[in-house]
């Protein structure tokens, strides 16, 4: 190596170092200017004050209990309970909660001391710790107490409204009803409704205990009790879960039944007309740029919404998808084993069945089992926007913005489902095509 | 001798024939239970699925064309319009792709350091990589929709709740797919790094970026084709970009169809020119690593 020839080399050499030290520089240098810029597209210093925080308070502490509503109606003086204030949680006529007792004057247990007293004549008296008795009045409509100018941040009140919240539970005071709600952790009702028989009862005592109903079997009833519960609906659930399952499995498979014959047209090895494969790859092109989300627009405009609606939409997507990678994977199969298969005097249709099918099913197993997966959460979003499935649950049980149970339900539900997915599509892999790790 | 040696070759070739074609039989057998199964499972599921319908797929299939039809007849005789309002809607096109590119960044980031701490062979702390994986499993289980729409009570409407979720998810499907790389990495360099008395960071970016980059930035690539649409989507749900004026638009219904056709073309051409953009790119990187 001559001295020129090593100063060259050098060169290059330092040239290359200088372009590996902006490189190392500019990329984390672009990333920080762009995140930047999005620090202020997306405006998030405003974002602290359009977050509404009592939200998700609220949120947080609802997804895991319940309260009960002990509600006076200062017209009638009717005291109704109910679970979440719902009607389908009311207690029945002559039912009411363990902690509220007294006939004449209602008392209400909220607990840690805290009492609320329903007097006659839509008196009011409210018992704290710490704080003077507050007593209340409500005339017509309005509500006159006891409370002092100067109140302390957990008491609002006005004339027409008092709203008191305590680390046991709030109390509402209009002219025209009295409210309590008691908070208790734990999802009420779940199993069954206050109308059932079977509710409160132990599960030993439904089992093997004696018949709590006259006219059916304990088991039967119980279950017939838990899956018509009109609280969580769990027969609804159980549906729209299989909706969405069911929306996966059929645009999946579907898209895979119409793309394997047309990804054989558009591989470069089996259709040896230019014109044709061009037009098969734009076409795949063309259904999978136009997304999932115009096509359950466009779709829903013709078949309304539902399940079947949604699994079209991921049908057509996905037969794009599957085109394009089915259409790979036989060009890269190996001339080989078709020339072998031919070799035996095979002919065409034998040489594909023989010489390239095995060949290449693996591949596509592998790919519309991951592609099941992935589209149980597609069919939950599609759901959602087309109305089917629990995509649709979800969505409701948020925008009613009430029950934050059932929307937790829901979510574990929906994680717990597509967990499943993905572990039968690995189970099914490896039954189908032996496991590779 | 001969006589002999061939009668008792000849049933042992019979038995292996006719053993042959009894599995045979058998795989036809299970082959074709496994397909019959398939139909009744397809057909029976079309059925359940069009039953739960709001409207049937024979009333509806020849109707596909006409909200399409409808779509294209006033965008085309208000021609004139559609590049003002491309021109109008590009700012929530742009709101759209920031989202998709600014979650598959964030997420890509997760999805490495999860990756590497849920890797044998490369932890930072051995004992934890069952839990970093289960993180990174719930974290890809989780549907987009439902980190966006608890995030959108939480935060108000916009680009930030959408950015969260599809970060979220990106971290977790990123995590499994780069593990499966990082899992096959050349443990010498590590090795020798660490014989210099290397950090664990230093071992990372110095030992293993290297080897595993091309194929993490391809993946990461792949992943920002999915997000674009994902963004575009959530913002049908309230998530602000493009879905969100897409869903403006088709609410105006008829008169405003001019709108929703110019926001259908700006999403088909972004979704197609990112995904030609990245499949070119991936080629490159992954062409250059046979190499």
């Amino acid at each position: 190596m001559t001295a020129v020839e090593l100063h060259d080399t050098k060169l290059a050499a330092e040239k290359l170092f200088q372009r590996k030290r902006i490189i190392g520089f500019g990329i984390p240098a672009v990333i920080a200017v762009y995140l930047t810029y999005i620090f202020f597209a997306f405006d998030l210093p405003g974002l602290a004050e359009r977050a509404n925080l009592d939200n998700a308070v609220t949120l947080a502490s609802d997804s895991w209990s319940h309260k009960v509503h002990v509600t006076r109606d200062n017209r009638s003086g009717e005291i109704t309970y109910a679970v979440e204030g719902e009607r389908k949680g009311t207690y029945p006529d002559g039912m009411r909660p363990a902690w509220v007792s007294g006939d004449e004057v209602t008392t209400i247990d909220l607990g840690g001391d805290h009492f609320v007293r329903y007097l006659p004549d839509n008196r009011t008296e409210i018992d704290i710790p710490g704080f003077p008795l507050i007593t209340a009045q409500a005339e017509g409509r309005l509500v006159t107490t006891n409370l002092p100018d100067d109140l302390p941040d957990w008491i609002s009140a006005t004339d027409r409204r008092v709203g008191i919240t305590t680390p046991e539970g709030r109390i509402t005071l209009t002219g025209a009803r009295t409210e309590v709600f008691n908070y208790f952790p734990g999802w009420e009702l779940f199993w069954f409704t206050l109308d059932s028989p079977y509710h409160g009862q132990g599960l030993g005592t439904i089992l093997f205990g004696e018949q709590l109903d006259p006219n059916r079997g304990n088991i039967a009833g119980a279950v017939s009790d838990w899956w018509n519960n009109a609280m969580w609906r769990h027969k609804d659930v159980a549906w729209a879960i299989g909706e969405t399952v069911l929306m996966a499995f059929l645009g999946t498979m579907g898209g895979a039944i119409i793309a394997l014959p047309l990804a054989f047209l558009a591989a470069k090895r089996f259709s040896p007309v230019m014109l044709l494969r061009a037009a098969t790859r734009r076409l795949f092109d063309f259904v999978r740029g136009v997304d999932a989300l115009i096509w359950t627009v466009v779709l829903a405009r013709a078949f309304g919404p539902g399940p079947l609606t949604g699994a079209l939409a991921i049908l057509i997507t996905d037969t794009g998808t599957f085109g394009k990678i089915f259409s790979e994977a036989l060009e890269n199969v190996d001339q080989k084993q078709i020339e072998g298969v031919s070799s035996t005097g095979a002919k065409p249709l034998q040489r594909y069945r023989f010489g390239v099918i095995p060949q290449v099913v693996p591949v596509l197993l592998a790919q519309i089992l991951y592609f099941l997966e992935s589209n149980t959460r597609s069919a939950t979003i599609i759901g959602a926007i087309t109305g089917g499935g629990i995509g649709l649950m979800l969505t409701q049980a948020i925008q009613t913005q009430k029950d934050w149970e059932e929307v937790a339900y829901y979510i574990i539900l929906i994680i717990a489902m597509v967990m499943f997915m993905d572990w039968f599509s690995g189970w099914l892999r490896g039954k189908l095509i032996g496991r590779k790790d | 001798m001969t006589g002999i040696s061939l009668s008792s070759a000849a049933p042992s070739v019979d038995s292996i024939q006719t053993a042959y074609m009894a599995q045979v039989h058998r795989r036809r057998l299970y082959g074709g239970l496994t397909l019959l199964i398939f139909v009744i499972l397809m057909v029976s599921g079309f059925n359940v699925a069009d039953e739960r319908n709001a409207g049937g797929f024979w009333e509806g299939l020849h109707q596909i064309g006409d909200y399409p039809a409808d779509v294209l007849s006033e965008a085309w005789e208000k021609r004139a319009d559609l590049p003002a309002l491309i021109v109008k809607y590009f700012p929530a096109l742009v709101e759209t792709i920031n989202i998709a590119a600014v979650s598959t960044l964030i997420g890509a980031i997760g999805g490495l350091f999860l990756s590497l701490l849920g890797t044998r062979g490369l932890a930072k702390w051995p004992r934890l990589i069952p839990l970093f994986r289960r993180i990174s499993d719930i974290m890809r289980a989780v549907p987009e929709i439902v980190i966006a729409l608890v995030l959108i009570f939480v935060l108000g409407g916009g680009p930030v709740p959408a950015m969260i979720a599809i970060a979220i998810h990106t971290a977790g499907a990123l995590a499994k797919l780069f593990s499966e790389v990082s899992e096959n990495t050349d443990l010498k360099a590590v090795e020798g790094l660490s014989s210099t008395g290397a950090t664990w960071s230093q071992r990372m970016l110095l030992g293993v970026l290297p080897q595993v980059a091309p194929n993490y930035v391809s993946y990461t690539l792949l992943r920002f084709e999915i997000n674009i649409r994902a963004s575009a989507i959530l913002g049908f749900v309230g998530a602000g970009g493009l879905g969100y004026e897409l869903r403006n638009s088709m609410a105006w219904g008829p008169g405003r169809f001019d709108e929703a056709a110019a926001i259908f073309i700006l999403l088909f051409g972004t979704i197609v020119f990112f995904d030609q953009v990245s499949s070119r790119y991936r080629n490159r990187l992954t062409e250059g690593q046979g190499q």
